[in-house]
C-alpha cells in the first residue's frame, strides 16, 4: 500500500479529519440529510442526531401560523448547518426568486437548487437548471446544484461554478438506488468539485455503494424519514457512508470470473 | 388598505410597513434593522410584487394598495 493510501484510510477510518469541504467549510459528516416526509418535528429531529448529519435541507414555504415548532429553529439548536433548496420550481425565474428569499430569511448563500421539468418524475429540468447555475453564481450563491446523472451536463455546472454537483441515483422518492453506477463514476473521476450522490437512495447499501463509486458525500431524506423506524435508520446510514468510504480509500479487489483459492494448495495432508 | 398576503388577501392600516406586516403575522417584536428584537432567529423571508426586500429595509419600505406580499419561511423539504 502506498502511503497516500495509507494516508486515506486514515483518514475514511476516521484516525484523522475526514471532513467534507465545500466553499472552504468543513463537515465533520458526509451525510447530509433532508427533512420532507418526517411526522413529527420531534421525530425527525432524533433521526437527524442518530444520523450525524452536519447539513441538512430545507425549503422555503409560505409562512403559515398553524405551523408549530420552527424547523430552522431545531437545526439551529442541534448546530446543523441549513441548505435551502428551491423544490417545486420548474423555472429558472422561480428557483433564483426562491433561492434569493432563501438566502434573506436563513442568512446563507447555500443553495440547493433544483429546477424540476414535471411533478410525475421530479426529474431536473437540464436547460432550466444550467440558466439558473449561470443567473445564482454570478449572484454570489454558493450552488449545490441537483443534476441528472449525466457526466456531460455535471461538468458543465461545474465550469459554471456550481460549489457542488449532485447527480441523482435514481427520481425523487422512489428508493430505486443507484440506477446507472457507470455514469456516477464518471461524473467522480471528471469532477474537481465534490459529488454528492443525491435522491433514489433506498436503504444504507445504496448509499455505501455511492460512496464506493467514489462519490464525496450522500444526501437522503425519504429513506430515513419514512423508514419504519426513522431513528435506527438514520444511524444506519451513518455507518454506511464512513463504511463505503472507507471501502473506496481501501481499494476493492478485482472482480475476476473464476475462483481464486485463499488457502494454499501447498502442505496438505495426504488421505491414502 | 388591502394587500394580497401569501395569496389570500389581507387588510393592514394605511401607509403599514413591511417591518409592521411581518411583525403582525408573526407575532415578533421587530428591531429598526429587521432583526427579531428578542435576538433569536427570525427565519423569514419577504417578496414585495415578486421583488425580495431585505429586511434591513422593512422598515423603510411602505406598502402600496393592491401589494402582492409573499412572506416565507424554512419547511420541511428535500
Amino acid at each position: 500500500m502506498t502511503n497516500t493510501n495509507t494516508e486515506q484510510l486514515n483518514q475514511a477510518g476516521g484516525t484523522g479529519s475526514d471532513d467534507l469541504v465545500i466553499d472552504g467549510v468543513a463537515l465533520a459528516s458526509r451525510l447530509i440529510m433532508g427533512t420532507g416526509g418526517a411526522p413529527s418535528l420531534d421525530g425527525l429531529g432524533a433521526a437527524l442526531i442518530a444520523s450525524g448529519t452536519a447539513l441538512t435541507t430545507v425549503a422555503m414555504r409560505r409562512y403559515s401560523t398553524a405551523e408549530t415548532g420552527s424547523l430552522f429553529q431545531l437545526l439551529v439548536d442541534h448546530g446543523i448547518r441549513v441548505l435551502p433548496n428551491t423544490a417545486g420550481c420548474f423555472t429558472a425565474r422561480d428557483a433564483v426568486l426562491t433561492a434569493e428569499l432563501a438566502r434573506e430569511a436563513l442568512e446563507t448563500d447555500w443553495v440547493k437548487l433544483e429546477v424540476i421539468a414535471d411533478e410525475h418524475t421530479l426529474l431536473p429540468d437540464a436547460v432550466e437548471l444550467v440558466d439558473a447555475t449561470e443567473q445564482l453564481v454570478n449572484r454570489g450563491f454558493k450552488v449545490f446544484a441537483y443534476t441528472n446523472d449525466d457526466p456531460v451536463l455535471a461538468l458543465r455546472l461545474e465550469n459554471l461554478g456550481a460549489a457542488a454537483v449532485m447527480p441523482l441515483g435514481s427520481p425523487i422518492g422512489t428508493g430505486l438506488g443507484i440506477l446507472n453506477p457507470h455514469n456516477i463514476e464518471l461524473i467522480v473521476s471528471r469532477a474537481s468539485v465534490p459529488v454528492v450522490l443525491d435522491a433514489g437512495i433506498g436503504t444504507a447499501s445504496d448509499a455505501a455503494l455511492a460512496m464506493e463509486l467514489g462519490c464525496d458525500a450522500v444526501l437522503l431524506a425519504t429513506a430515513v424519514t419514512r423508514a419504519q423506524n426513522p431513528v435506527l435508520m438514520g444511524e444506519a446510514f451513518k455507518h454506511a457512508v464512513k463504511a463505503g468510504r472507507m471501502a473506496a480509500a481501501a481499494g476493492r479487489i478485482p472482480r475476476r470470473e473464476h475462483a481464486l483459492a485463499s488457502s494454499a494448495m501447498a502442505g496438505r495432508a495426504e488421505f491414502l | 388598505m388591502n394587500i394580497t398576503l401569501n395569496g389570500t388577501p389581507h387588510a393592514v392600516v394605511d401607509s403599514a410597513s413591511i417591518s409592521m406586516l411581518v411583525s403582525q403575522v408573526t407575532g415578533r417584536v421587530l428591531a429598526a434593522n429587521g432583526q427579531a428584537a428578542d435576538g433569536a432567529r427570525l427565519g423569514v423571508a419577504v417578496a414585495q410584487n415578486a421583488q425580495v426586500v431585505p429586511r434591513s429595509q422593512w422598515s423603510a419600505t411602505a406598502l402600496a394598495d393592491g401589494d402582492d406580499v409573499e412572506l416565507v419561511t424554512a419547511v420541511q423539504g428535500g
